[in-house]
Order: C-alpha cells, then sequence, then structure tokens
C-alpha cells in the first residue's frame, strides 16, 4: 500500500467505504445514552407517533459518527479541518448505511495542501441519507 | 413562526467533562473499531495523551448543559416538528479524556423556505478547553415542519 499523502491522491479517488449493520432499536437505545441526546424521537414510538411519524428514527448524528469513522479509518483524525454534513433523508429501523467518499478537489489553503472529500451515507435501497463536504490536510 | 428577534441571542456558557467512560460508550455506540477511541494504553501508544474525543463528539457533549432543548422552548420551538438539518464542525486542536470544553452559543439565523411550510434556525457553538484554546466550532440548522 502506498503511502497517503497530497501527491500520491488525485481528484476521483474514492477512499474506503465503511458498511453498517441494520438500525436496530437497541443501537438507538445505545446510541441515546451514549451521546446524550434524549431525544424521544429516536427512542420512544409513542413519541415518534404522535410527532407524526410511523416510528422512530436514526438520530442523524449516528450517521454523522458512521461518516466519521470512514474519515479516520482513513486519514488520522488531526488531519481533519472541517466536516460539514446537510441531512437527507430519515434513518429507519433496519436501514444498513453505507458510507462512500471520493476527493473532489485539491487545493492550497495557506501553507496546507489539502483535499475536499464528498462523503456520502446511504441505505440498502441507495437512499442517501447524508452528504458530506469534509477538508483535509494532507503532507 | 419563530420570532426573528431570537438572531443574536446568545446562551450562557457552560462546561462539561470529556469522560473516558462516555467517549468509551460513545465508540461501542458507533461500533468504533480503532482502540484510540476507547483504550487509553493503545491512544498512549499511537502517541496521544488519552483517549481521543471523535470528531462529532463535540455535539454530544453540548447535550450535558442541564437543559439541552431549553433554548427549543425559548424560541417556541416544538420538539416533536423538529429534526436536524446540517452539521458542520471546525477543527483546531485535538480534545482528549480529562479536558474541560466550555460551550459558548449563538443563535446566527432563522428563515423560512417553501412558504413556511420548513423553518430554520441556525445555532453556532464555539468550544474551548480548560486551558481556554479554541478546540473547535460548530454550527447546527434544525429544521421545523409546519407543512
Amino acid at each position: 500500500m502506498s503511502v497517503l499523502n497530497y501527491n500520491s491522491v488525485k481528484v476521483d479517488d474514492n477512499i474506503p467505504s465503511l458498511s453498517m449493520p441494520p438500525v436496530t432499536r437497541h443501537a438507538l437505545a445505545i446510541y441515546c445514552g451514549a451521546s446524550g441526546d434524549h431525544n424521544p424521537l429516536h427512542v420512544d414510538i409513542d413519541f415518534a407517533r404522535e410527532s407524526g411519524l410511523d416510528d422512530v428514527i436514526a438520530h442523524g448524528m449516528l450517521i454523522m459518527a458512521y461518516m466519521g469513522r470512514t474519515l479516520t479509518n482513513w486519514v488520522s483524525q488531526d488531519a481533519i479541518r472541517s466536516f460539514d454534513t446537510r441531512f437527507q433523508a430519515m434513518t429507519r429501523i433496519g436501514d444498513a448505511i453505507t458510507t462512500t467518499g471520493k476527493i473532489v478537489e485539491k487545493f492550497i489553503d495557506g501553507d496546507e495542501r489539502c483535499v475536499r472529500v464528498e462523503v456520502s451515507a446511504a441505505d440498502q435501497r441507495g437512499e442517501v441519507k447524508a452528504l458530506g463536504s469534509v477538508v483535509i490536510a494532507l503532507s | 413562526m419563530i420570532d426573528l428577534k431570537f438572531i443574536g441571542t446568545k446562551s450562557a456558557p457552560f462546561d462539561a467533562d470529556v469522560e473516558k467512560g462516555r467517549l468509551r460508550l460513545f465508540a461501542k455506540a458507533i461500533g468504533e473499531t480503532d482502540p484510540i477511541y476507547f483504550d487509553e494504553a493503545a491512544a498512549r501508544a499511537a502517541g496521544h495523551s488519552s483517549i481521543l474525543m471523535p470528531p462529532t463528539f463535540l455535539f454530544c457533549l453540548e447535550m450535558e448543559h442541564p437543559d439541552p432543548y431549553l433554548w427549543f422552548r425559548e424560541l417556541g420551538i416544538p420538539l416533536p416538528r423538529a429534526l436536524h438539518g446540517g452539521q458542520r464542525f471546525q477543527y483546531y486542536r485535538p480534545a482528549y479524556a480529562g479536558e474541560v470544553m466550555t460551550f459558548r452559543s449563538e443563535i446566527v439565523d432563522i428563515y423560512a423556505k417553501k412558504n413556511g411550510a420548513l423553518e430554520f434556525v441556525v445555532q453556532d457553538v464555539f468550544i474551548t478547553n480548560q486551558r481556554a484554546e479554541s478546540v473547535a466550532d460548530f454550527r447546527r440548522t434544525i429544521a421545523i415542519r409546519n407543512g
């Protein structure tokens, strides 16, 4: 495997993807406690129904955490300069999220050589749940 | 409709501890396999001072506020109709278990789309460590479904 640096990557290169098991109620309960986000929409089906949904939905930040894992599997966390995510669709029980990423730009920012990576999280049907734009500094 | 007068509203700063146990539980919750995020010895062996706080955890730590949805009530955001529309982080330095983060926040924008069927509230949060060094900023966009 070649060394990862600014010169060894090019636009349109993919970063290694990450596939997660289907989202379960148990996983959302653990994330609820671990994240400190106790919004009942994610764990209480009665509250979800009162909110006009059929069932609980995953925390958007759980999906962003999967995207974050994809990034830190690829580069050291201290290389990440910014991480911007737009949530596109609700993630439901049973959805299996796969995150993918692609280098879309190489640029110089001050004295740093950077790449912009577009990250996407989609379910088993290909429905996109979140899109991220990430700036990473490379040596 | 959310009153535009809230743009510019700042929240009182508060502190939150970066706890080892919480980072371990968070690592479990997101299926983390890299031990620098849950094993102190592995983190030290990799050159870190302790367990490394992962990139999205600052959002979670901000929920350590004694009443994390207080500002929803103050602005009149109905929790059942609120969704997380977007989240942006800007990073300045790493943070580790054992450190203390201070959070300061400000409402920076409120706007509507689709003739008011969707409203958005944008909040900026500034995070410093116990040495008053900037660790990160984040911008949270909350979407409110009125339709």
